[in-house]
């Protein structure tokens, strides 16, 4: 393969007027990094072996007889690869990141230290059930915790993210259908929703129906229903929903949802607000998925991996997934799959993963629930409603709070761009708060409010901290009002000024191409 | 509580200026006879680090730890020495605790990962494209049969009897829901796998044959074949990798003719962890991006002309399309893709080919010793690091006899395909660059007495 030897040189004019421009394209502790291709070589390697004995080649004729072109880097220059591109990066470790309904909280570090010991990082899947006996005592408290906080049945943990656990929720609920007989063929989803609860429902193999907000920013009772019959399996409710707001009517909307024979899952995205505070279980739900990579303080690692077990209320837990960790009388430990299912589980619905789940995560999320206990887990959904209301309260004043009048917020506060001046919208704040040190809220979602902006602190932000993005927010959004097109061209302290999105979709470039290659190619 | 920074002090300064009297005005909306009075019942209160950690170890000590003892299990999940290194970037807190890089200006790191990681995944696997991680190899092999559905628009599949049963397993689960046929067959321990049968069972229905390549007995067959009667018929080839490491050895898939390859990313970087996390790999041809599921990076420039990343060609994604997207899928497996790809950059190509060759040449090695235990049978006449055994007796108390001798010595047909007779005395082994002289030497005399 081809290598560039000088590493990547930025052809870039000095940005601002009387900015010094550097030879390197640095700028101090900002470093820019060339790709892996453009720095290894095929030949180096940073990974020493033993000299491989000679022997017969058992590979059925099937040795690979052209390069791959995979560079390698030595230690030194891939630790300081991935190190440069690491400091690119914002991150909850470097402050405020009030990303709207991803819960973007502290994430401990005993957490981190709990889920290497041996014991838990090196296991097998496969092993003997009589080897992993702690494994699935880890599976099994935590569980216990979920179903005590929740106030539900049954849970499943397998599945390996939020939207894994919606399809599990569904699945449950296709399950239970069917095995009264009963096929119906639509669920219900408020037009608030995550994108994920639609693209879950069409991915089991659902029709999908809007059902419209009210002026309150709540779901409209009597829409959902005047629409609730025969035909409609579930409805996916977020509760607290997208708009930051606890769904008061809830307990009415699953007894008519029952009362129509279908189910009520809910989108367990927002549990951080009422964890220790109200239990889904109370409120009529069916299922609900919990990210613990969200409320149980799992990291978010750049997008995944999460986890997202699904509690089950009564009527759903016979259906739930394979394999599961059961307890026995004697004290002993069990994965139920296939072989015994008949016996155990005869209603489950299947598999949904190869093996059990994120127990990763597990040993985190449960690492984190001993830490926090009971009233620690309860001052949590406290603090994070006291936090979002703070920031509601300091803020409503210089920017429009759509549902502000609507009483308190739960765990986070929702705004909107009305009154910006000329041409200027929420990407124009969210952009200038970068220049500021902040990571931006959600922008334009949930799709309800226009130009919405998102806010969720969480609990572990302190007061100075949220002074500090106050103070931000409102000086940036007076600019915004009085129309400061300056704004348009933030951020200009980042690593990259705003980004051709437009072209990346027109003319996708999705992979590294060698010069030569991608000249050939043109 | 050291999570939570908030002193009682400042709680009620923030109730003063929110208005609210005390924290409970602040949960009105929740019915009162809902609302739980004090801490949930039945659970304990806070504790320390020290405790914490105390009696999370406690319950770690109750599991035998593969590194520990010799060890040869495989089946979709292998053990590979992960460099020191790999773990410290991946703790580098500013990939740890960042998220989807949403706002592309403060999240090049991740983007720039996710670019390399996708042309790594690409080259490794002879595709086009690749994106930027599913949640592993089973839920990545549903997404390329759905995938095949949406491009061929027929809803048949054929899978060979060599992919995990596993992934059947899952593929079955999502094909009742979605009312997609799916041909399936148990595996046969032969030193042949089902080429014929699978060929034979394409037809002008077919949207996409999936083959495992190696196989879960371990074998590895040319795929050239069966690439041509799918595309002759209008289908498309989809090939599923569980032991990446391989690809480092033996041709890729793509390079055979398959159109779609998906794969579990856990034995470059990310360790056995009972099961996950680990990080599904999904590649297909150029042409078929636009059906692709998952995040993809893409290349773009900023305001001023610099190189950037951007996600991109997100109109198939959910959170724009809903229930138009072409998958449901919204966090993927994007640390795990940082391990992988950080893993593969310290292999480069030639530590790859290196590794592998180590690994083939102790599996040998430890095949020829296996097999030369009177009664036990070598199935595979081909195989990379992993290989099926024929005992004499049944495998599944065998493999528990071995545990008894502190040997974790494979996984049992019978564990994988509970009822099926023929199979139950079929044992994979699974032989990596960790496993040493020794190991073979406990497991060879563990077996014999096993089979005795």
């Amino acid at each position: 393969m081809t290598v560039n030897p000088s590493g990547w040189r930025p052809t870039t004019p000095a940005n601002e007027a009387g900015e010094a421009q550097t030879v390197t394209g640095n700028r101090a502790l900002m470093l820019e990094e060339p790709l892996i291709f453009e720095i290894g070589t095929t030949e180096q390697t940073g990974v020493d072996f033993a000299e491989s004995p000679k022997g017969a080649s058992k590979l059925g004729g099937l040795e690979r007889s052209r390069p791959i072109g995979l560079p390698g880097l030595s230690e030194p220059e891939m630790v300081r690869h991935y190190t440069r591109l690491s400091r690119q990066n914002y991150a909850i470790d470097l402050g405020l990141f009030p990303l709207g309904s991803c819960t973007m909280k502290h994430n401990p570090r005993l957490n981190e230290k709990v889920a290497r010991l041996p014991g838990f990082a090196d296991v097998h899947p496969l092993q003997p059930q009589e080897t992993v006996q702690g494994a699935l005592e880890v599976i099994n408290q935590l569980a216990f915790w979920l179903l005590d906080l929740t106030g539900m049945h049954g849970v499943a943990m397998s599945p390996k993210a939020g939207a894994h656990g919606e399809l599990c929720g569904l699945l449950c609920i296709r399950a239970a259908l069917e095995a009264r007989g009963d096929k119906r063929a639509v669920v219900l989803v408020p037009e608030s929703a995550h994108g994920t609860n639609p693209a879950t429902a069409a991915f089991a193999g659902y029709a999908v129906e809007n059902i419209p907000a009210n002026a309150a920013g709540r779901v409209d009772l009597d829409a959902l229903k005047a629409r609730l019959g025969p035909d409609v399996a579930a409805v996916m409710i977020t509760n607290p929903n997208t708009c930051g707001l606890f769904e008061p009517d809830m307990k009415a909307i699953s007894d008519a949802v029952h009362a129509a024979g279908a189910f009520v899952y809910c989108d367990g995205a927002n549990f951080n607000a009422i964890v220790g505070k109200v239990r889904p279980g109370d409120l009529g739900i069916d299922a609900m998925h919990i990210n613990l990579h969200k409320t149980f303080s799992t990291p978010h690692g750049g997008g995944g991996p999460g986890s997202g077990p699904v509690v089950l209320s009564e009527a759903l837990a016979p259906y739930g997934p394979l394999p599961y960790a059961a307890k026995y009388p004697d004290g002993t430990f069990k994965i139920v799959e296939e072989e015994t299912a008949a016996e155990e589980h005869p209603g489950g619905f299947g598999r949904m993963v190869a093996f059990h789940g994120q127990m990763g995560m597990f040993t985190r999320a449960l690492t984190y629930i001993l830490s926090h206990g009971a009233d620690g887990l309860k001052q949590v959904a406290e603090d994070s409603v006291l936090n979002a209301n703070y920031i509601l309260r300091s803020l409503e004043d210089v920017l429009d709070a759509p549902f502000g009048k609507s009483g308190p917020c739960m765990h986070e506060a929702i705004f909107s761009d009305k009154g910006f001046g000329d041409g200027l919208s929420t990407i124009d704040l969210a952009k200038a708060l970068i220049d500021e040190g902040f990571h931006p809220m959600t922008m334009y979602f949930p799709l309800v409010v226009h130009g919405a902006m998102l806010i969720e602190p969480t609990e572990t932000e302190s007061k100075a901290s949220l002074d500090q993005f106050i103070a931000a927010v409102r000086s940036i959004a007076q600019r915004a009002k009085a129309g400061d097109q300056s704004l348009k061209a933030a951020p200009v302290h980042a690593p990259r000024r705003r980004l051709d999105e437009t072209l990346a979709a027109r003319k996708p470039v999705l992979t590294y191409r060698e010069p030569e290659a991608a000249a050939a190619a043109e | 509580m050291r999570y939570l920074p908030l002193s009682d002090a400042d709680r009620s300064e923030m109730l003063r200026v929110v208005g609210a009297t005390n924290i409970d005005a602040l949960f009105k909306d929740v019915p009162a006879e809902a609302r739980l009075q004090g801490p949930i019942h039945g659970l304990p209160p806070h504790a320390s680090e020290l405790a914490v950690e105390r009696h999370m170890a406690a319950l770690s000590r109750k599991n035998m730890v593969a590194g520990d003892v010799p060890f040869f299990l495989g089946c979709g999940a292998y053990r590979h020495h992960v460099p020191a290194s790999v773990d410290h970037i991946i703790q580098r807190g500013e990939f740890l605790t960042s998220y989807t890089p949403y706002q592309p200006e403060i999240a090049q790191g991740t983007l720039q990962m996710m670019f390399e990681f996708q042309t790594q995944v690409a080259r490794l696997f002879g595709c086009e494209v690749a994106n930027a991680s599913m949640y592993d190899g089973s839920t990545a092999m549903w997404e390329a049969i759905s995938m095949a559905h949406r491009i061929t628009r027929r809803k048949k599949s054929v899978i060979s009897s060599g992919v995990h049963p596993h992934y059947v397993r899952v593929a079955e689960t999502m094909a009742k829901f979605t009312e997609d046929a799916l041909a399936t067959a148990l595996p046969e321990l032969t030193a042949e796998p089902d080429t014929e049968r699978l060929i034979g069972k394409i037809d002008g229905e077919t949207s996409a044959v999936v083959v495992q390549y190696p196989d879960i007995l371990g074998r590895i067959t040319d795929l050239t074949p069966i690439a041509e009667a799918a595309h002759a018929a209008g289908a498309l080839l989809i090939a599923v990798v569980t032991e990446p490491v391989a690809l480092g050895l033996i041709r890729s898939p793509g390079e055979m003719g398959a159109d779609i390859v998906v794969g579990e990313g856990q034995s470059i970087g990310v360790g056995l962890q009972f099961g996950g996390p680990y990080v599904g790999l999904l590649a297909c041809r150029e042409k078929h991006v636009r059906q692709m599921p998952g995040r993809l990076a893409g290349e773009t420039v900023d305001a001023e002309g610099k190189r950037g990343f951007v996600l991109t060609l997100s109109t198939r994604e959910q959170h724009i399309r809903r229930e138009k997207a072409t998958s449901n899928i919204c966090t993927s497996s994007v640390l795990c893709a940082l391990a992988f790809t950080a893993h593969l950059t310290l292999l480069g190509e030639r530590g790859l080919r290196q590794l592998a060759q180590l690994n083939h040449a102790r599996a040998c090695e430890a095949a020829t010793r296996l097999a030369a235990i009177p009664g036990v049978e070598l199935v595979n006449d081909s195989f990379f690091n992993e290989f099926t055994l024929k005992l004499p007796v049944e495998a599944r108390p065998a493999v528990h006899a071995m545990v008894e001798k502190g040997v974790l010595g494979g996984v049992s047909l019978g564990r994988l395909y509970p009822g099926a007779d023929a199979l139950k005395n079929g044992l994979v082994v699974a032989v990596t660059e960790t496993v040493t002289d020794a190991d073979i030497g406990a497991f060879e005399a563990a077996l014999k007495e096993a089979v005795r």
